[in-house]
């Protein structure tokens, strides 16, 4: 194998995984708050194909994002509604997102499966740092929403760890009652968060639409909010290694993509097996050195809030 | 302005009767907006719908048999929901099932025997109860989230079962169409007279039974209903909370690779790619709605059974199938926005709160 495949192959990886970087990083706000939010996958369905419809009806993909992230966070809302106003079961909550956004993307979507677009993201190479040996070649030729992933990885990390919108966000995840007599607004910040994580999942939906692909299909997602919710897990809810969790599943994917690619003797159908067991390892993996390091999930995680029921 | 949730004294008994009930209307009524705005009639598509689950005999006898896999999958979510432990994966449990049963039909193509079909019910089983306890032991032995796994592994057991099938057992006399051969008559389940519905329906019925004797009178089932409404309870009572989570998942996934031998020996007599429209989705709603109560869960099968073969008329509008997961998405929020307001009123308050 030559160097260039090599680097051709990275690249590829950091394509693959961003658009679960993104719905890993907006699942880390919800749940960093207190609220699981398992329809990620509805959400990025739903994401891929409103930043899709957008795109081919104005040809403009920025447009189609823009659109992608409201649809997301409105449909993330659904849920908020449900899990904190109505203190309804966070999980079933999410699997009802899911199931819906599953429908309702395959029945509008309908008319545009297959039909290509004009305007999509095309890499590009970014200023100077392109010119970078290697680390040019891998990070740096690709398109504008990968530019716009790096720079939310430090900016959120900035904001949960060094904020004071922050404190109150980790404050209410952990310890929601304390949160509360301090005088913050436990349900409006698990709104907020509930709202920008269903955001950041509508865009990575729209980032399979409109750049990794760039076409419709049904249920195009795949599984990946599946694999953001596992990844969560692996990253102890920091934006870093989360970062690091959804890379190292763009790999998985790409190699695998490569392997089929080079007519590899092991058939298609084991290979595409490949990131779902991928991720229940890491899962099982992550769940042991979570537990070990005591760096848990928020303690107050799926647990709805009520003021006046505090023991 | 806000909305906060006031404790009712006593939920109310009336509401929490009716509350499936309204969730389904008002399901249907928010789903006719969708159709409306597609621009189709939403009287006539229901129309359509309901007809074509309910409006013949034929319609019928055709939602009795989407309602056997549904039932078998439900009982099986149902009794994970028992002990509070979820298993999306009756989906990927019922295509190892079928897998399991399908290598048994397909071992013996002239198969005569008596035994046959017993096999392939036991080949079911243990096929859907070992992929069911993959999330089982990795949650009993390492406490890693089931939802995950159990979800992750249907898109694994979806691609092994497809890899037989477009590969080893391939049928060489099939034009190249990703079909095994078909089954041999003695491995076909018996049907009655002039329609689909298979003997698979005795097996629903007989594992309900099953479940409600388990869950009322055993010692097992006593357990798992403590481990459910009281883990602390149960473990402060030294019951053995690792095993009962393997017995609850073995069970499931049991009854959904029963559910998926069901499916290739009552219905399709030999194994394709796609023997499933989302049965194990759908279980979980079911389960939900019937409270996990074995009984009524053979009541909500039947209405969910109708929903999917209704569905199915809808193409003749043009319209797409996914109207059906659109519902039950809907008809799952409004049931859990219910629940919650039996036992709470929903209070309007001014100002600040």
């Amino acid at each position: 194998m030559t160097w260039d495949v090599v680097l051709a192959t990275l690249a590829a990886a950091i394509k693959a995984g961003t658009p679960i970087l993104y719905a890993t990083l907006g699942e880390i706000l919800a749940e960093r708050t207190g609220i699981l939010n398992l329809g990620l996958e509805g959400m990025m369905l739903i994401g891929a194909l409103t930043g899709f419809l957008i795109c081919s009806m104005t040809n403009n993909p920025w447009l189609g994002v823009l659109a992608a992230i409201i649809s997301g966070g409105l449909l993330a809302l659904i849920h908020a509604f449900l899990t904190i106003t109505l203190r309804a079961q966070q999980v079933v909550s999410g699997l009802a997102l899911t199931m819906f956004g599953m429908g309702l993307s395959g029945f509008i979507g309908k008319v545009v499966i297959g039909v290509p677009i004009a305007g999509y993201f095309r890499p590009f190479d970014f200023p100077f740092l392109s010119q970078i040996p290697f680390l040019g070649e891998v990070f740096f030729q690709q398109d504008a929403l990968v530019y716009i992933s790096y720079l939310l990885i430090p900016i959120l990390s900035f904001w949960i760890y060094r904020t004071r919108p922050g404190l109150h966000m980790r404050a209410v995840g952990e310890n929601p009652a304390t949160a509360d007599a301090m005088g913050i607004s436990v349900a409006g910040i698990r709104y907020l968060y509930t709202f920008l994580g269903g955001c950041l999942a509508g865009l990575g939906g729209a980032y399979l639409s409109l750049a990794y692909t760039p076409v419709w299909l049904e249920n195009m997602v795949a599984g990946r909010g599946w694999i953001a919710i596992a990844l969560v897990i692996f990253a102890s809810w920091d934006p870093f290694k989360a970062l690091l969790g959804s890379y190292l599943f763009g790999l998985v994917d790409a190699v695998q993509f490569r392997a089929q690619a080079l007519g590899l003797a092991v058939p298609s159908f084991f290979l595409n097996m490949t990131p779902y067991v991928a991720t229940i390892l890491v899962l099982v993996f992550a769940t042991r050195e979570t537990a070990r390091r005591h760096l848990g999930a928020p303690a107050a995680l799926g647990i709805p809030f009520a003021r006046e029921e505090k023991t | 302005m806000s909305i906060f949730l006031e404790k009712r004294a006593q939920s109310s008994r009336l509401l929490s009767a009716l509350a499936p009930l309204l969730a389904i209307i008002l399901a249907l009524l928010m789903g006719a907006i969708i159709i409306a705005l597609s621009g189709t009639n939403p009287w006539e598509a229901y129309r359509e719908m309901f007809v074509g689950a309910f409006g013949s005999g034929y319609a019928l006898s055709e939602t009795m048999v989407k309602t056997i896999p549904l039932i078998l999958c439900s009982l099986g979510v149902g009794i994970a929901f028992r002990a509070t432990l979820w298993n999306i994966g009756a989906e990927g449990q019922l295509y190892m099932g079928a897998f399991a049963a399908g290598g048994i039909a397909l071992a013996f193509p002239q198969g005569q025997g008596w035994w046959l079909i017993p096999l392939m019910v036991l080949a079911s089983l243990v096929g859907g109860a070992l992929w069911g306890l993959i999330p089982g032991l990795l949650k009993a032995k390492l406490n890693v989230n089931e939802i995950i796994t159990s979800l992750l592994l249907n898109y694994v057991a979806i691609l092994w079962f497809q890899y037989w099938i477009y590969g080893p057992w391939k049928d060489p006399l099939g034009y190249g169409f990703p079909y095994t051969a078909p089954f041999g008559e003695g491995a076909w389940l018996p049907t009655l007279a002039g329609t689909r519905i298979h003997l698979g329906l005795a097996f629903a019925v007989l594992a309900a039974l099953f479940l409600y004797f388990l869950l009322k009178s055993t010692r097992v089932g006593y357990e798992i209903r403590i481990i459910g409404e009281n883990p602390q309870a149960a473990r402060y009572a030294g019951m053995n909370i690792p095993g009962a989570i393997l017995l609850v998942f073995a069970i499931s996934g049991g009854l959904a690779g029963l559910a998926g031998m069901g499916e290739i020996s009552g219905v399709i007599h030999r194994l394709q790619p796609a023997i499933s429209p989302g049965f194990g989705y759908t279980a979980i709603i079911i389960a939900w709605l019937a409270r996990f109560n074995p009984w009524l869960t053979i009541a909500v099968s039947f209405l969910f059974g109708g929903l999917l073969v209704g569905g199915y008329s809808l193409r003749a509008f043009g319209l797409s199938d996914s109207l059906v997961l659109i519902l039950q998405g809907l008809i799952l929020f409004l049931l859990l926005g219910g629940d919650i307001l039996t036992r709470y009123r929903l209070r309007w308050k001014g100002g600040r709160a």
